[in-house]
């Protein structure tokens, strides 16, 4: 829609520019002002590629005038994703571990605590080392966390520090390594995936494939048994079926409709609703999980008791107003997948709604977004799933678009070096 | 909505049709974003997760900042009819339509291009 303003008399124009800004206002009809004095405060929990991009984003587009806190418990931003070639052994922690100077260098207050509890009704987010956080909007970005409940084995510390999940990157991502290092040569690897929806779909089968690249190189006679909660594999299958039928054939062995029922720590052993007993020298479990445990002291989990229902054109919750819900924390649209990719497009579409909201402005009636997911096979091929997802009114979700839902052909390595220049690109666009 | 209507030297009808298109603007299905800078503004947000915030890219990934529109335009149609091969491209370009392809080049060519 474009519309020329050349030739009409610059007093005229105002004046019509004036009469439709005016019911624009009068009809966004929630205008807030903000009560710092600024264009409005909005507090942002949780710092990961959903938060830290709102955070960002919020602060570029007001040119600083909206009141930003960004409140994240860890002292750094840690990547999930790439966050595998640690275990395969190609990167280091380091190489994906970044600070959040960069947004408190644009005005965002990064505090470092956790939010503990939310009250909807006076807006304030209480954080747990006793400090009060008012708000115009709520941002929650809250990733996810998991429900040891139903792996009653691993649902103490002890358990954790042994059977590890390494889903949240950081000092886990870490500890695995370690345990592979420690792994006795013809040992076994195994990996237990919780049914969909969960964190990352092609995560746990790019994993299996990291580890089958350290194994075969250091550790040749050493096994990685995929324990899949689900009934086939959940993304990319042909082209990690490939992978373990070539490159690692002989170390990966793949095996559908393994739910966990438990887990026993001391002897390393998954147990399953059908099938029967796996026992490990490395047991990696990646447990059910839902959304982060702030967005049920929010009230914002809708869906199965695990996920934020959100009204796709603002990432509002669709239960409590003024907060907004991104992220791997939301019950997803159809075909969206939990990455974190998808979380930065949450991010900047939140921030455009949470913006004119302030502002008294309608909200974009036709938001767009995309995924695109890189999975290293080796430490340099890499096969990537992408797709367009496009509001659609009558249904009132993102839909993705035909034709823009696809996979590479073959694994490759200009794609390795695409997914490294993302990577770059995306940090910086959440964290810079 | 573009209007070209002259009337011997009367603005008038010209003036009703910048207040008509605002109105539609305010209250129709795609403009009706704040303004249509911000239209423009949230499509091209949607590319620089890859290409970086405001199309400065840091590496591989071509930055589109400062790019020619019609250059921006040639190649994002071509992503989309399939006449241009690449990885991702190729697919993404069919996923928004030609009025967005349209804001989006245009928004990067109005970017500072990388120094």
């Amino acid at each position: 829609m474009k519309m020329r303003a050349s030739g009409v008399p610059r007093r005229e124009f105002l004046r019509a520019l004036g009469a439709a800004g005016l019911a624009v206002a009068a009809s966004g009809g929630c205008a807030t002002i903000g009560r710092s004095g600024s264009a409005g405060r909005v507090v942002v929990v949780g710092g990961g590629y959903g938060g830290a991009t709102a955070a960002k984003y919020l602060n570029l587009w007001s040119d600083g005038t909206v009141d930003v806190t960004l409140v994240e418990a860890n002292a750094n931003f840690v990547s999930c994703p790439l966050s595998n070639l640690v275990l395969g052994g190609s990167k280091q922690i380091a190489d994906l571990t970044m600070g959040y100077d960069g947004l408190a260098r644009r005005g965002i207050k990064v505090v470092r605590d956790s939010a503990v509890s939310v009250d909807s009704e006076n807006r304030i987010v209480r954080l747990a080392g006793g400090g009060e956080l008012r708000y115009d909007r709520l941002i929650l970005s809250p990733g996810i966390d998991f429900l040891y409940k139903m792996v009653p084995g691993l649902d103490n510390p002890e358990a954790q520090a042994k059977v590890l999940h390494a889903w949240k990157a950081g000092p886990q991502t870490v500890a695995l390594r370690q345990q592979l290092l420690a792994m006795p040569e013809g040992g076994v690897y195994a990996i237990s995936i919780p049914r969909a929806p969960y964190r990352c779909p092609p995560g746990p089968y790019e994993r299996a494939c990291q580890v089958a690249w350290y194994f075969k190189r250091a550790k040749p006679r050493a096994k990685v048994l995929v324990l899949d909660g689900n009934e086939d594999v959940v993304s990319k299958k042909g082209l990690f079926t490939k992978a373990w039928n070539e490159e690692y054939k002989g170390i990966v062995e793949y095996r559908p409709n393994h739910v966990l029922t438990d887990v026993d720590v001391r002897t390393l052993t998954a147990k399953f609703e059908t099938a029967d007993d796996v026992k490990a020298d490395v047991l990696n479990v990646i447990p059910p999980h839902g959304a982060g445990n702030i967005a049920a002291q929010a009230g914002v989990i809708t869906a199965n008791n695990r996920w934020c229902e959100v009204d796709f054109l603002s990432f509002e919750s669709i239960k409590v107003k003024n907060i907004h819900v991104l992220g791997d924390a939301i019950q997803v649209a159809p075909l969206m997948p939990k990455s974190g990719h998808m979380a930065n497009q949450h991010g900047k579409v939140a921030a455009a709604a949470v913006l004119a909201a302030l502002k008294g402005q309608p909200v974009n009636p036709a938001p767009v977004l995309n995924n695109t997911c890189y999975s290293f096979i080796t430490d340099r091929d890499v096969v990537h799933v992408a797709s367009v997802h496009q509001y659609d009114r009558e249904k009132k979700t993102l839909l993705t678009v035909p034709g823009s839902v696809g996979l590479s052909p073959a694994m490759n390595p200009l794609e390795g070096e695409y997914a490294f220049a993302w990577a770059r690109n995306i940090w910086a666009d959440a964290l810079a | 909505m573009t209007t070209t209507h002259r009337i011997a030297g009367h603005n008038r009808i010209r003036v009703r049709h910048a207040l008509v298109a605002l109105a539609v603007a305010a209250s129709g299905p795609l403009a009706a974003q704040g303004t249509g800078a911000d239209t423009a503004r949230n499509i091209a947000a949607s590319c620089t997760g890859c290409h970086g915030t405001g199309g400065v890219s840091a590496g591989t990934v071509v930055s589109l900042a400062g790019q020619p529109k019609d250059d921006l335009l040639a190649k994002l149609q071509e992503f989309k009819a399939g006449k241009r091969s690449g990885t991702i491209m190729p697919q993404l370009a069919k996923g928004y339509t030609d009025e967005q392809i349209d804001l989006a080049a245009g928004w990067f060519a109005a970017q500072r291009s990388p120094k």
